[in-house]
């Protein structure tokens, strides 16, 4: 209990590593999320929407890639930035653009076929009814982005929440270097292979809170932009996930 | 859309009961050591019993066998352990369950009673934890050397230094990277003796890199940024980064590593097994493990990678 309080007292106090820490977390998150989703959800858009020729291979492809294990991820990544690696000229490794790049190629396959699912799922309905209205192919599109915006808010929360709970492939490529390169994760890593173990918990607990703040504020935006009840975008978007299998 | 809400609420409630469990036994720790200390008399109770049984049969099946070793990653990951294991467990009837941690940690798992019998490298904290009455007693048994390895062209000159000080003021006065474990092991503990010693405070300097890492991955740092590092030599030999460094110096005077045993006092802890721990500190002190010891790593590197302290012989 004493380190749970020190821990939140230390993340108020400005200019403390774990501040500094937290800061960072949020900062590689918020990046790996964003550009795992602008390059996941058009690809996943176009898989979801159009028949092609091995669109089951590609799906099965996607699915497997969902569960890319995060070490396997950190490991190409370090192959590609290391010294002795194509990369490695840009002497990237152990830095925060690394950590970003380990887990865009982590996420972007989750938010791909999440969102391949979550499209296919609805497309024959917008379909049908774009074509009754009379819609162009672009109305038609944006319909069904529109259609779908609880699931791939969603999408976005299930990417976040891969990134900010990540500990493999960062530590790996990130290097847990101190105020350059520790994260939340790796710093919990690090507190328990010291055998702290309370102050560890401690540290998970703060991540967590900060979890639930962001994601509560993302939610309480939506509602009051689109007036959604977010009970039903969630459930909405389990329901995608779960039941419309889009293959 | 109601079954995915029935589902949800059970996932809910099993989660809560987690948590609810979670907290109650990290809040109960004495409670806990108490119930302990009572299944533990009932255990010593029948295995008297099946002691004496055991000693009319066979004299290599313990009560208890299983014997928990907690110790730091360069004994473990250089093959030590795994090398004496067998001989060991042919000769005295016990099972090692070995894990490795830095020093920190593995001390930390004698603290909660989560092993039998330390197998670490760190005085300051090994008398820390013995004065505290979680250790019965300290003892030192062998010991090698740390080394420090760095680029193969050793931009800084380390390979013209004598001690380990030196070394340290030649690195910090050349600006090369250094890169620290950082994580509170032995080897962590070390270093920051030897930059005490040398006068200099690296913590926050531009060219000190904190790693907060195990020796293997440190050292791949090292070899990536072509920084130098402080390692025991065992886990450097077994590690590819021997490939792009080199050792610039090695066996100084002030670079002295001693692994000492501690077995967990049953004081402490009444449910671990300080029989097998005795048997354990016997047998690496005896004779033929000495011998096994002094052995090791000759045939691979062309030189032991552990040698017997003289008091322990």
């Amino acid at each position: 209990m004493d380190e749970l309080v020190q821990a939140f007292s230390l993340l108020f106090t400005p200019g403390s590593e774990l501040s500094q820490i937290v800061l960072l977390t949020l900062q590689m998150s918020a990046f790996s999320t964003v550009i795992s989703t602008v390059i996941g959800v058009p690809l996943g858009v176009c898989v979801g929407l159009y028949r092609f020729r091995g669109k089951r291979l590609i799906m099965r492809i996607l699915n497997t890639l969902m569960g890319l294990p995060p070490v396997l991820a950190g490991l190409i990544v370090f192959f590609i930035l290391s010294r002795s690696g194509p990369l490695g000229t840009l002497k990237l490794l152990y830095t925060l653009p690394a950590m970003v790049t380990a887990q865009v190629v982590l996420i972007t396959p989750i938010v791909c076929g999440l969102s391949a699912t979550a499209i296919s799922g609805i497309a024959p309905l917008v379909h049908e009814t774009a074509h009754g209205m009379g819609l162009t192919r672009k109305r038609e599109l944006l319909c069904l982005l529109y259609e779908c915006r609880s699931q791939l808010l969603s999408i976005l929360f299930v990417a976040f929440g891969r990134s900010i709970g990540e500990v493999g492939a960062v530590m790996l490529v990130g290097g847990n270097v101190q105020y350059k390169t520790r994260v939340m994760t790796t710093a919990i890593m690090l507190e328990t292979n010291m055998g702290h173990f309370e102050y560890a918990v401690a540290l998970g607990i703060v991540l967590l809170v900060i979890s639930f703040v962001i994601n509560s504020i993302a939610l309480t935006l939506q509602e009051r932009t689109s007036g959604v009840e977010t009970g039903v975008a969630w459930n909405a978007s389990r329901g995608g996930k779960l039941g419309g299998d889009g293959r | 859309m109601k079954k995915s809400t029935t589902i949800k609420l059970l996932l809910a409630t099993v989660f809560a009961a987690m948590f609810a469990l979670f907290m109650v036994a990290c809040s109960s720790g004495s409670g806990s050591a108490s119930s302990a200390s009572a299944s533990a008399s009932s255990e010593a109770a029948s295995s008297a019993a099946a002691s004496s049984e055991a000693a009319s049969s066979a004299a290599a099946t313990p009560a208890n066998p299983v014997l928990r070793v907690s110790t730091t990653t360069s004994v473990n990951d250089s093959g030590l352990l795994p090398y004496l294991q067998p001989t060991f467990e042919a000769d005295t009837g016990y099972q090692m369950e070995v894990t490795s941690a830095g020093t920190g940690a593995a001390i930390k798992k004698g603290e909660t009673g989560d092993a039998d019998v330390l197998l670490v490298h760190a005085k300051a904290s090994e008398e820390e934890f013995v004065n505290s009455g979680f250790g019965v007693e300290r003892i030192p048994f062998m010991y090698n050397y740390f080394v420090i390895v760095g680029p193969e062209d050793d931009p800084a000159g380390v390979a013209n230094c004598t001690t380990a000080a030196d070394a340290f003021k030649a690195i910090a006065d050349s600006g090369q990277t250094f890169v620290s474990r950082g994580d509170d092991s032995g080897t962590n503990k070390k270093e920051l003796q030897i930059w005490e010693a040398a006068g200099i405070t690296p913590e926050g300097l531009d060219w000190y890199v904190n790693a907060g890492a195990g020796m293997g991955a440190t050292l791949t740092q090292a070899a990536e940024r072509q920084g130098y590092t402080l390692t025991d030599k065992g886990t450097f030999l077994s590690n590819d980064a021997k490939n792009s460094l080199k050792i610039v110096l090695g066996e100084a005077d002030d670079m002295k590593n001693t692994y000492s045993m501690i077995a967990i006092s049953p004081e402490k802890w009444p449910d671990t097994n300080i029989d097998g721990a005795n048997a354990f500190i016997e047998w690496m002190t005896s004779e033929k493990a000495s011998k096994l010891i002094a052995d090791y790593g000759v045939a691979e590197y062309g030189e032991p990678l552990f040698y017997l302290l003289e008091s322990a012989k």
